[in-house]
């Protein structure tokens, strides 16, 4: 009966919705139905995922604004990231992503112990991205990069003048940089840097590098969490041999991993590809 | 979104291959494209969000299922990239604009 | 929540069921969790008040003479963050859009009430962070927290504070986040979209603006802090940032933050003037859609506040161009406010008077506004009193007029005790014309170029800020006594039993017990009418059905 006849009965109309019952637990008291609870959880996780895309939009909105300001510099300071590293961890979210998807479809279709695996693979690959950042930070932290009181220019210099595209020259009795290109063996210069400014702007490439990626981390790691108490669960109610699980949780667990995994798809060649 | 309960949400697993089989191809090609020389920056940059939004997409589309959504998923999915817009733009006008000005307030 | 502990005399309802401490602090039930917003807020308020009281007893001589300036910068950055981060932005949404949303729609909860509790510790979490900097020497940013205020010059717990805001910014984003989904999907059979009162459609796009602007806060003083801590130069022009992209950033909040002050109260002055005036509000489409116009024009504005800041003159015209715009949809809603009354059979109760009070005082305000959007007025008026007195008229005349209106128009119906009313009327005329006497020089004194946040001024504008001053301690009696009278009358006030104290129409009147059931309604409701149906008073807007035997197996399973 569609909403517009009922309004039309008279006010004797008797209740004809108390299916909530056949829920079986799952259905939460203040929902009528498992369609309207799934659906209200589907709208909520996507209020949230857009939510978390202004989260980090803000912070991709502050990077593009100095990656136009300071392209050269940005440049420069690109060079120092991994692309291979970069690329495995790609690989390895994007793969993440397709096991969580076969993981939600499991869930869907009620096989506990298949949920279980692909959440585990899941994991697993999260576990994979986790360490590599580790030894990727890592890295940064023993070259000075990591933007402390610590953190010097110094290899980035060298690396740039190596390939020639920076030059120090003496103006005034100061050191500054030139910043440019070598076309067939001739130095262009694009733009001159004092090496404080220099460290400064290189500095702030590597104050975005890691509240971004670190940020994404916290995320992923967060996800694992949610994931390890996913597996779980699943694991119960195989073991329980339950007919029928609330995949709710499964696939808003898979929107956010989706969402984490997007992330991370600007993330690469913001950071580690353009400019090279 | 609506409309589906129970088996009906299920899709076949050759969705989730054939979408990772692109993400896989993409990852590559915006690799590869990272790699080419002499080309100008921008065209860098342009070429690499390009490549990045198309892998989003399609993991928005097949992954996250709004391909097979109702309205309302497409408006959330779309509207938190419309507001991302919103904030990129204006504020680069700004950006973009502030050398225009007749006089010398802003260097470099 | 299946079974009730209650056993006394009295029939049971969401406040006597259960009495224990425990039962409050994990209630899940959305009408309690309104009080327990309503309980802290409102000592926030309190706090709030006193600072501003301080910051207005400084200014009733030229002479800095009362507090040092140092001591002043922090008492007015404690009135602001205060007033703004823990009262105005958790206080119509979160407290009567929490007791009302579900009741307005029919339905017996949010869509997620764990996360509706979560999000009222996690407020208490950051309101706590706030409080705790405050007393540890104090923030003297000014509510803003622009760089390089509070970077690289700031005296005192400025981190802190910055996790408080944080904090207290998700929970505005849970709030919005189930109040998108409640309303959505929470709506009983017949509520339709365009059934909903209009207090809901203004919490729709309150809520809009809740998940869509704050997490940039969040992100922005997150790179304050962190800016802070590492010493990068995020926002340091000495260390290459651009102290001008954090005020892009946080005003791309900020901006949109005042309309989720206001847009909940006008949707509170929507549901008053039609219930006092007795008619169905007029334009009811136009008011709705325009409290939706406002969300979203609203984003497009916020270079407003930069005119000045060194933001590029060719944006600072479109955002001129696009300020004067969203007053368009604020005017329809006064319009449309003053056709409802007009021909109405109009009651002068508390909760109209405030409406009314409302509608003069957001005029004001609202207009202000476009003098400040102007680019050339705006550069003459920039950081004067002129700004100040414009959204304290929007921020204090618009949202707090609203919040007390609602305070006064559903009282009843959240406590079963009326107000007095003769109390009533006199606070809220005190509060008019203590408000008025408190802000209305203050345009003056912008205008003659006074500027904000210095704790001493020129002889010539003594005589105007001892008006202002004067007119402040009678706005602070004016709030002083509805606590008192609202306190007392929880103990002394007339009982209410009836339904429908004010005879208004919507769910929450005609269908809902005073106070209401813990289960809000017996069944889920039926809507049969429109809001605000006040043509045909005999047709009721919607019913309880009938119980009928649960049919295992029906057709819908």
């Amino acid at each position: 009966m569609s909403i517009q006849e009922l309004g039309k009965q008279s006010a004797t109309l008797e209740y004809t919705g108390e299916v909530h019952h056949h829920a079986d637990g799952i259905l939460g008291e203040q929902f009528e139905t498992l369609e309207q609870q799934n659906t209200a959880y589907l709208i909520g996780m996507w209020a949230f995922i857009v939510q978390e895309v202004l989260f980090f939009g803000a912070i991709f909105t502050a990077y593009a604004v100095y990656r136009f300001k300071y392209v050269l510099e940005f440049t420069l300071a690109h060079h120092e990231l991994s692309v291979p590293i970069g690329t495995l961890n790609t690989f390895v979210l994007l793969f993440s992503s397709y096991t969580m998807a076969r993981a939600v479809r499991a869930a869907m279709q009620n096989r506990h112990t298949k949920q279980a695996f692909y959440l585990l693979l899941t994991f697993l690959f999260a576990g994979v991205f986790m360490v590599n950042k580790y030894f990727e930070y890592g890295a940064k932290f023993e070259h000075h990069l990591f933007p402390n009181a610590y953190y010097s220019a110094h290899e980035i210099v060298e690396h740039a003048k190596a390939k020639g595209e920076l030059r120090v020259v003496v103006e005034d009795g100061r050191e500054m940089y030139e910043l440019g290109k070598t076309i067939r063996g001739e130095f262009k210069p694009f733009k001159k840097v004092s090496p404080e400014e220099f460290e400064q702007r290189t500095k702030l490439f590597f104050g975005f590098y890691f509240v971004m990626t670190g940020l994404h981390g916290l995320h992923v790691l967060v996800g694992m969490i949610v994931i390890a108490i996913l597996i779980g669960r699943a694991l119960i109610d195989h073991m329980k041999n339950k007919p029928i699980a609330d995949y709710m949780p499964v696939e808003m667990t898979g929107l956010y991993w989706h969402l984490v995994d997007i992330v991370w798809i600007f993330l690469f060649p913001l950071l580690y590809l353009i400019g090279r | 979104m609506a409309g589906h309960s129970g088996e009906s949400h299920v899709h076949p697993v050759s969705l989730y291959t054939r979408t990772l089989w692109w993400l896989m191809a993409l990852l590559v090609l915006t690799v590869v494209a990272g790699y080419i020389p002499n080309i100008p920056n921008w065209l860098g940059v342009v070429i690499a969000l390009t490549i990045a939004v198309w892998k989003a997409t399609i993991v928005i589309m097949n992954f996250m299922h709004v391909r097979f959504s109702g309205k309302l998923a497409w408006l959330f999915a779309g509207a938190g990239f419309f507001w991302l817009v919103i904030m990129l733009a204006f504020a680069f006008a700004d950006y973009v604009s502030r050398p225009w000005e007749p006089f010398h307030g802003w260097p470099e | 929540m299946a079974t009730t502990t209650y056993t006394g005399g009295q029939k049971q309802n969401y406040l006597n069921w259960k009495t224990t401490l425990a039962s409050w602090l994990f209630t899940l039930d959305h009408k309690r969790i309104a009080i327990l917003y309503l309980v802290s807020i409102s000592i926030f308020f309190l706090l709030g008040g006193l600072a501003a009281g301080v910051v207005r007893a400084e200014l009733a001589t030229p002479k800095g003479d009362l507090l040092t300036s140092d001591v002043y910068n922090k008492m007015f950055s404690a009135h602001g963050i205060i007033m703004i981060f823990l009262f105005l932005i958790p206080s119509i949404p979160a407290v009567f859009g929490n007791f009302l949303l579900p009741l307005m729609i029919g339905a017996r909860d949010v869509a997620f009430p764990r996360l509706n509790l979560l999000s009222w510790y996690v407020f208490m979490a950051g309101a706590a962070c706030i409080l705790i900097a405050i007393l540890r020497g104090g923030i003297d940013t000014g509510w803003t927290f622009y760089t390089p205020y509070s970077s690289s010059f700031a005296k005192g717990e400025v981190s802190l504070a910055i996790v408080g805001i944080f904090l207290t910014g998700f929970s505005s984003i849970f709030t919005g986040i189930n109040f998108l989904v409640t309303i959505h999907k929470m709506r009983a059979p017949g509520m339709t979209w365009f059934r909903l009162p209009l207090f809901v459609w203004a919490m729709y796009a309150t809520s809009l603006i809740q998940v869509l602007g704050t997490p940039v806060v969040a992100i922005t003083l997150l790179l304050v802090a962190v800016e802070r801590t590492f010493r990068i130069g995020i926002f340091d022009p000495s260390l290459g940032g651009d102290p001008i992209l954090f005020q892009h950033l946080f005003w791309f909040y900020s901006h949109p933050a005042v309309y989720i002050m206001i847009l909940p109260a006008m949707g509170v002055i929507s549901e008053v003037i039609s219930a006092f005036s007795k008619r169905r509000v007029f334009g009811y489409h136009f008011v709705a859609f325009s409290s939706l116009a406002i969300a979203i024009i609203g984003f497009l504005v916020w270079g407003h506040h930069m005119y000045t800041s060194g933001q590029s003159m060719y944006a600072g015209i479109v955002f001129s161009f696009l300020t004067w715009i969203v007053a368009i949809p604020s005017a329809i809603k006064t319009f449309n406010w003053m056709a409802t009354i007009w021909k109405g059979r109009v009651h002068w109760d508390t909760p109209m008077l405030y409406a009314l009070g409302f509608m003069g005082l957001f005029v004001i305000g609202g207009l202000t506004g476009l003098h400040l959007a102007a680019l050339a007025t705006n550069v003459h008026l920039t950081d004067t009193y002129f700004v100040v007195a414009h959204f304290h008229y929007v921020m204090v005349g618009g949202a707090i007029m609203g919040y007390l209106a609602a305070l006064h128009f559903w009282w009843p119906k959240m406590t079963g005790r009326m107000y007095p009313e003769g109390w009533g009327k006199l606070a809220a005329l005190l509060v008019f014309v203590g408000f008025n006497l408190t802000f209305f020089p203050q345009f003056l004194l912008g205008y003659m170029g006074m500027p904000r946040r210095y704790h001493s001024y020129p002889e010539e504008w003594a005589v105007l800020n001892l008006l202002s001053t004067a007119g402040s301690t009678v706005l602070g009696l004016g709030y002083l006594l509805p606590v008192i009278y609202l306190t007392w009358s929880l103990k002394y006030g007339t009982v209410v039993t009836e339904r429908n104290p004010w005879g208004a129409r919507g769910l929450e009147w005609e269908l809902v017990d005073t106070p209401p059931d813990p289960h809000n309604f017996e069944r889920t409701p039926i809507v049969t009418r429109p809001a605000y149906d006040y043509n045909h008073p005999e047709e009721p807007t919607g019913f309880v059905p009938k119980p009928r035997p649960v049919v295992v197996g029906g057709k819908d399973g």
